[in-house]
């Protein structure tokens, strides 16, 4: 059965899961997908209380501090030392972090 | 010249992005160097690693570097937040970059080009840098790579994107445009400005519209311009590209095109029809720059003269007489500004000698080694452009012990045009030995005598020879001047 | 099982610093209540006895040498496993971070150690602080001490069972959402979420970067004073740290309440249990006879703040969460190509619940769904922050219950996220506005299992949290098991 079915019209649909997954660099197979979709939909479902608040003329809050310019003076301090970090990657190769071959370029 | 070359009755249009990595000390959000050609992966840390648990702490000298640009660009330098641009790719250890999306700190100024044109900022925003990556395999390039290798120490580095109106109208003033940003930036002090090296790196909107248009058409943008000349390249094959699909009946698709230098064409890196979804959101870790206005007029007071306003100042040398843009002249003032010679130039015109001659022998003889030029003791270099002014030495001379003295660090002129063996020869000496040469060759003296202005040469290389190169050419032509005006 | 807390930080460490004890001594005792009882509790994912003893050792001998060996010489400390601790395994509770040895400490952890404190472990959590009973962590869930059929609660659970279990006097959570305070409740420990800023994040891995604060657990409400003011201040590395250093919270422990004023949050008894609401109340009474004035008061806004924080927290993990791609530590599925390489790594690496908020957050956030869901809920952030605002200017202090519930059975809501996500009602609106929150075990509900009381109060306000802490915590002395206060009546 798919989660889409009889879901109200506006709610979250299978394929836009499938679409969040894709930008999220997950797989979900059919079952999870499935299961996916419809524990989103019910916690979306929830939060519609604050989906439908009026606030317009309300700022946002991104953060709970009032705090600006915290800068740091242009000084070096000393970094890692290469073997340590190259001993935790994956693979390595010539002192590099190694990758498979990239299909695309970079934004 | 404005347009599409080769194609009536189309207009271009232009705007550039450049990316500009800033002259600090360490990067922008952790202390480690900021420092380009090192041993890979020995400038990082768990900041600029994304390294779990880390977290960003903004570089100061960056944030102000960043107001000295926006400042030098007539921007306004306005309270600014970071926010997160999200996707995932390998030379970018967090999987986001931190950047300045709808609050940058600089936004709306101008910038002049040298023919008086000016070209709106939209914005000047700091944000970082990424990693390095080495395609490894059959071709060295990402197409075709069996497997790449990332190198961390570019990331975090601070940058400046720098974004303009699409105000540029034609190859050669997008050209401009880049030189004349390329000016400002190593004025004040940001940037090294060096192209080859990635620490400037451009990139151009360009599109087409029937002239007297006012709708933007479909853009395209171009990547990979890794100096002015494939800048200019770039934009005028894109522009007849497009024009040629528009003619055709064809439309223009918005994409990201790859400058291909050995081809000499644009081709496609990637269609724009799937809109990138970045999911910007304000970054926690880091709080708002709120500049004051001490801090933007401390900013502003520490700017040196910029490229225009110094450009103007040597042109007043020379008075009545102006340098005309596009002119010879013009483009050795543009010189001796970018090197940063203005200095040499004024010195000399202050102590008597010939503008023409001091911006001549400056962006010519001295900016073939500007650092040493920049170093040479000043009362040096005026000392030797006297001796060529007052016909001491030949200009053949000044440029020897000219070279001498930027191999050397400075020096007496006189001191070693003597060790040359360039003996100042005296007026009489010239005199006597242009009348040998009358005495050896009158035929040619009477057809001088006449109107034959062309055998000044012929005389002067005579004597020239004589002297074995030491006498002055102009003293030279002078004492013939002053014979044929004899009765 | 109604478990015996070892001895209390501040004795210890007293006994090690006048030498009537050694540090040795003091965490092979700890080692050994390890050894014996994790069996069952799985209180930790690592256990560092070498690192331990050593540090112990260290400790000894600035001792024998006459040094200062710190406030906490010799307590052994448990150290949640999202917290980076140099060359020792930090996992998050997820295979993804499996055999990564972090090459740095967190400031947090440097300051334990600058202090005396023997770090002998790494404690369970929820994978990626993502759960409210540990059960998703990645190496298996952690029991209740008090009951090991029920869960601890999350995401700190490991932290405060190991504290509650007797096996170290004090531990480090997190609390993004409650995570420190709702497993203290659950367990019958203390622990406080502090001001959002007052203690440094450097070296926690981040889940939601804007709302995680590093706190104390402890047996008592003076050790996590003690602990607070070990980890707490400025960090230069930290740019949301704040600057303005609390005082030494130790020392105002025992001030009282007299002349304080309470509000006791009615939206936060309406969702709770009988047994945890009359818990509350007894609560109130305690604070009422040490001299504060007490009273209901509601805030409507405080509704809205699950709804918002499960936009909000999920957004910012899923940005959070994407450098575990594979490509420079941790886990990586080879793949052919890097998106697929990516892929697979974070397909493997994760659990379930990660996926789903994940999948949450990445959705709030994206093209066309930002403004209906992750800045609407900014704006109930705005609104339940004013909120308080309003009410702190008649009020010092908020009291309700910690957790809508006791401690509830391993398995109960695995499988219903909503369900589980409801357990953090109560905890949340402290982490929307950055406020600081401490849960102070009051007794036992009807089944026996302990039951938390939490206080909140406007930021940086932790001296009076702590005061009204110690008084909720003196009256619940008088409180005995059967859940029958004893002895309030009679105080007033
Ligand atoms: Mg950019
Ligand atoms: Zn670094």
């Amino acid at each position: 059965m798919s989660a889409t079915e009889g879901t109200p019209a506006g709610r979250l649909t299978r394929q836009e899961v499938a679409h969040v997954a894709m930008l999220a660099r997950l797989h979900l197979d059919d079952e999870e997908l499935d299961r996916f979709t419809g524990q989103l939909a019910v916690i979306l479902d929830h939060a519609a209380d604050v989906a439908a608040l009026d606030l317009d003329g309300v700022p946002p809050t991104s953060h709970a501090l009032s705090l600006a310019n915290v800068l740091r003076a242009d000084e070096p301090r000393p970094g890692l030392d290469r073997d340590e970090v190259l001993a935790g990657a994956p693979d390595v190769e010539d002192h590099r972090f190694r990758v498979p071959r990239i299909l695309g370029e970079a934004p | 010249m404005s347009g599409v070359p080769g194609h009536d009755g189309w207009e271009l249009v232009v705007g550039l992005e450049v990316h500009c990595e800033l002259k600090t000390a360490t990067k922008l959000f952790c202390g480690c160097p900021n420092s380009f050609g090192d041993e890979p992966n020995t400038n990082v840390c768990p900041v600029c690693l994304g390294l779990p648990g880390s977290l960003p702490v903004l570089n100061q000298r960056a944030v102000e570097l960043a107001m000295a640009i926006g400042t030098a660009l007539h921007c306004d330098i306005r309270p600014s937040t970071f926010h997160r641009k999200n996707y995932f790719y390998p030379d970018m250890p967090k999987d986001y970059q931190i950047s300045q999306y709808d609050e940058p700190i600089n936004a709306d100024g101008w910038l002049e080009l040298p023919d008086g044109a000016r070209v709106g900022i939209v914005r000047a925003h700091l944000e970082e840098d990424t990693g390095k990556t080495t395609h490894a395999g059959a071709s060295g390039r990402i197409h075709g790579a069996d497997y790449s290798l990332v190198d961390y120490n570019r990331s975090g580095v601070p940058l400046v994107e720098i974004v303009s109106a699409p105000d540029l109208r034609s190859p050669a003033q997008a050209r401009s445009y880049a030189a004349e940003l390329r000016a400002i930036l190593v004025a004040t002090g940001a940037s090294d400005g060096k192209m080859e090296e990635g620490s400037m790196r451009v990139d151009a909107n360009v599109s087409v519209r029937r002239a007297g248009s006012s709708e933007l058409g479909t853009r395209c943008e171009i990547k990979n311009l890794n100096s002015l000349r494939s800048l200019a390249h770039a934009v005028e094959h894109e522009a007849q590209r497009q024009v040629e699909v528009l003619e055709s009946g064809g439309v223009v698709r918005q994409e990201t095109r790859h400058w291909d230098e050995d081809r000499g064409a644009t081709v496609t890196l990637r269609s724009k029809e799937e809109a990138e979804d970045y999911r910007y959101f304000l970054e926690p870790d880091l709080v708002p720059v709120v500049p004051d206005d001490g801090w933007r007029s401390a900013v502003a007071e520490a700017l040196p003269p910029m490229p225009a306003a110094r450009r103007r100042k040597l042109g007043a040398l020379f008075g009545d007489e102006p340098v005309e843009p596009g002119g010879a002249r013009s483009d050795q003032v543009a010189t001796v500004v970018d090197l940063g010679l203005d200095e040499l130039v004024e010195a000399a015109v202050a102590e008597g000698v010939p503008a023409a001659l001091a911006l001549a022998r400056t962006a010519n003889e001295a900016a073939t080694d500007a650092d040493a030029a920049r170093r040479l003791p000043l009362v040096s270099y005026v000392a030797l452009l006297r001796m060529e002014a007052t016909g001491e030495l030949t200009a053949t001379q000044v440029k020897t012990v000219l070279a001498d003295l930027l191999r050397d660090g400075g020096g007496d002129p006189a001191e070693l045009a003597r060790e040359r063996g360039f003996e100042a020869l005296s007026s009489e000496a010239v005199a006597a030995m242009v009348a040998d040469a009358i005495a050896a060759h009158p035929d040619e003296w009477g057809r001088y005598r006449s109107g034959e202005d062309k055998l000044t040469g012929f005389f002067t290389g005579a004597v020239m020879k004589a002297s074995r190169g030491q006498a002055d050419g102009k003293a030279v032509a002078a004492e013939l001047a002053r014979r044929r005006a004899e009765p | 099982m109604r478990p015996s807390p070892a001895r209390t930080a501040s004795a210890l460490a007293d006994a090690v610093r006048s030498g009537s004890t050694t540090a040795a001594a003091v965490v092979e005792e700890s080692l050994a209540a390890i050894a014996h009882g994790d069996g069952e509790v799985h209180a930790f994912v690592t256990v560092l006895a070498d690192d331990a003893r050593r540090q112990a050792a260290e400790v000894d001998r600035r001792v024998a040498a006459g040094e200062d060996p710190g406030p906490l010489a010799g307590v052994p400390v448990a150290v949640k496993d999202n917290l980076c601790t140099r060359g020792a395994p930090t996992t998050c509770g997820s295979r993804i971070l499996e055999g990564w040895h972090p090459p740095y400490d967190a400031t947090v952890v440097a300051r334990l150690r600058q202090a005396g404190a023997v770090v002998v472990g790494k404690s369970n959590m929820d994978e990626f602080a993502m759960g409210s009973s540990t059960e998703t962590s990645a190496f298996g869930p952690t029991r209740n001490p008090w009951d090991t059929s029920r869960v601890p609660g999350g995401s700190s659970g490991g932290s405060a069972a190991a504290v509650a279990a007797g096996f170290v006097p004090l531990a480090l959570g997190s609390d993004t959402g409650g995570s420190i305070r709702q497993p203290a409740a659950l367990c019958g420990v203390v622990g406080l979420k502090p001001t959002y800023g007052a203690v440094s994040r450097y070296g926690l891995v981040a889940f939601a970067s804007s709302l995680d604060q590093v706190g104390p657990f402890a047996t008592s409400v003076v050790d996590a004073a003690l602990l607070f003011d070990v980890i707490g201040g400025h960090d230069p590395l930290d740019s949301t740290s704040l600057d303005r250093l609390p005082p030494r919270m130790a020392s105002v422990v025992g001030d009282g309440v007299d002349g304080l004023s309470v509000g006791v949050l009615t939206e936060h008894l309406d969702g709770a249990a009988p047994d945890v609401v009359r818990r509350v109340h007894e609560a109130a009474e305690a604070c009422a006879a040490a001299g504060a004035s007490v009273e209901e008061v509601s805030v409507p806004e405080v509704r809205y703040g699950l709804s918002a924080y499960y936009l909000i927290a999920p957004a910012e993990a899923s940005s959070n969460l994407a450098r575990y791609d594979g490509v420079r530590f941790g886990l990586r599925v080879a793949a052919d190509d890097v998106v697929a390489m990516n892929t697979a790594t974070r397909t493997a690496g994760f659990g379930a619940e990660v996926k789903r908020r994940i999948m949450l957050g990445t959705y709030a956030l994206s093209a066309g769904y930002v403004d209906a869901y992750y800045n609407q809920a900014l704006r109930v952030r705005t609104l339940i922050a004013e909120a308080f605002a309003t009410t702190y200017r008649r009020f010092d202090l908020l009291l309700g219950p910690t957790s809508p519930t006791t401690a509830f059975a391993l398995g109960a809501k695995l499988e219903d996220p909503l369900a589980m996500y409801l357990s953090d009602v109560c905890t949340i609106p402290s982490n929307l506005a950055g406020h600081p929150a401490i849960s102070v075990p009051f007794g036992t509900g009807d089944d026996g299992l302990p039951v938390g009381v939490q206080l909140m109060a406007p930021a940086l306000a932790e001296n009076t949290l702590l005061r009204a802490a110690a008084v909720v915590e003196a009256a619940a002395a008088l409180v005995d098991g059967d859940g029958n206060a004893v002895g309030v009546e009679e105080q007033r």
